[in-house]
């Protein structure tokens, strides 16, 4: 199930570059459960990679081991051709470099829209306080969230709150991007503001790997999309041919339940 | 006499205060190890807590003021300060642990979702714990925190056996000194350590509308 060497040629985006995430024979167990089964998957630099699947299939699961919030039994992660370090300042360091949204926001409910995405750039980047304010200030601006910079998170719209855990990522400076189920637990009036950012990062050039049940985000952004199911990656395809031939039984089953409405 | 209250009332506040600090720094420290990744930290901890938290304060305060001194441990010249000294050190020890056990269940409160945030962005253990986690469980646990301290200061009333100049023991050197006024002197008593209670109290409800978070 390697990825498609060379996806570039009638994909929408600009040619990926050298391989930025390299995941190679992956298992999990979540006790007796096979969360992941042999997951190998590589996203490359610029890439926008969507993964889907049936709920319970490992998809967020998968996310989440590419910056260790779940550990991993079997098999290699790694991110730039650093492999995964175990626990410690070193891990730190490599999470500074791959953003993550959650599908709950996680903003820090004690701090405001500011210091939530300042926290990072001073704490482990280092950066004074005014560098730092004005590099978050660019970045709710880029998300549309200037106004409600010194508001707390619970005085936000969720689709507000995403967008400022896309900017507390964004100010990393991150090589890649993870969003695991970002539009999730929006209403349905908030997800477009989401998706809009999203898929303007997405033609930023910025490498993405996004876990979602947006179709139309994974039409219009994706370079690849990687659908699994059961904790297999079953296929990996582009997002014209996949949605509009898919290879596997349990694809064409997935997408029979998604697209009937 | 009323000099002999004021002395025992510095007396019990200088305690009070020492160990307020002291147990909080080592009650924090306790409830960090208590949910760090290190197992041996966590083992600890959990150890120190069951055993201090569960040993009667009185006994503890024999083993610091008898037994630090047999081991010939001192921290002063002078017998009285030396007494306050250890009367502290067994006061912060004891304290430590329901301050610890207080947080934690704060820490508990904090989504982890939050916590996984602040890793996800590069901070460190001690640094999610610091700036993302214990903040917000500090807030939420402020009302029963009150009443650990609260109990710590009529705890110090115990340091009275064991050679300290405070409340308890101006109330035993004024009743000695006029046995017919002993009811009085026993609500006289009662009256200053309700006024510091009440005090202190006050002060933590305070702090709870100043630090309500949002949710």
């Amino acid at each position: 199930m390697t990825a498609d060497p060379n996806p570039a040629q009638t994909s929408p985006q600009p040619a990926p570059g050298r391989p930025l995430v390299e995941i190679t024979n992956v298992d999990k167990h979540f006790g007796e459960f096979h969360a992941l089964k042999d997951i190998t998957l590589t996203v490359h630099h610029g890439e926008v990679v969507v993964v889907i699947g049936p709920s319970g299939s490992g998809k967020s699961t998968l996310c989440r081991t590419i910056n260790r919030l779940e550990t991993i039994d079997n098999g290699t992660i790694t991110i730039d051709g650093k492999v995964l370090p175990e626990e410690g300042a070193q891990l730190a360091q490599l999470r500074s470099d791959v953003g993550m949204v959650f599908q709950s926001f996680n903003l820090f409910a004690h701090k405001t829209i500011l210091e939530n995405v300042t926290l990072g750039p001073i704490k482990v980047r280092k950066l004074g306080k005014a560098d730092a304010d004005a590099l978050a200030m660019d970045l709710l601006t880029r998300v549309g969230v200037e106004h409600q910079a010194q508001k707390f998170p619970a005085q936000l719209s969720g689709g507000q709150q995403q967008r400022v855990a896309i900017a507390r990522a964004l100010a990393m400076k991150p090589k890649v991007m993870l969003f695991d189920e970002p539009t999730s637990a929006l209403d349905p009036e908030m997800i477009n503001e989401v998706l809009d950012v999203m898929v303007e990062l997405a033609q930023d050039g910025m490498t993405m790997v996004v876990v979602t049940h947006e179709m139309g985000f994974a039409r219009k952004a994706a370079n690849r999309v990687a659908f699994m199911a059961d904790g297999e990656i079953v296929e990996v395809a582009e997002p014209e041919t996949f949605f509009t031939a898919p290879r596997s039984e349990r694809a064409k089953d997935f997408l029979s339940k998604i697209l009937t409405h | 006499m009323t000099q002999l209250f004021l002395s025992g009332t510095w007396g019990t506040l200088r305690l009070f205060l020492l160990t307020l600090v002291g147990c909080l720094v080592l009650g924090t420290i306790l409830a960090a190890m208590r949910v760090s990744p290190t197992p041996v930290l966590r083992v600890t901890a959990h150890t120190y807590v069951n055993v201090v938290r569960n040993t009667p304060l009185t006994l503890v305060m024999f083993f610091c003021v008898f037994g630090l001194p047999y081991l010939d441990i001192r921290f002063a010249e002078s017998a009285g300060l030396n007494s306050m000294i250890l009367a502290t050190i067994a006061l912060i020890a004891y304290t430590a642990c329901f301050v610890a056990e207080t947080l934690r269940s704060g820490i508990a409160t904090v989504p982890v979702g939050q916590a996984e945030a602040a890793r996800a962005i590069g901070l460190t253990f001690g640094q999610t714990l610091s700036t993302v986690v214990l903040p917000q469980a500090v807030r939420t646990v402020i009302p029963p925190l009150g009443s650990v301290i609260i109990a710590m200061l009529k705890n110090t009333s115990i340091a009275s056996a064991f050679n300290n100049r405070e409340l308890m023991s101006a109330m035993r050197n004024a009743i000695e000194l006029r046995g017919d006024l002993v009811i009085t002197i026993l609500l006289a008593t009662a009256v200053v350590y309700l006024v510091l209670a009440l005090i202190l109290g006050r002060v933590f409800d305070l702090l709870e509308k100043k630090l309500v978070i949002l949710r």
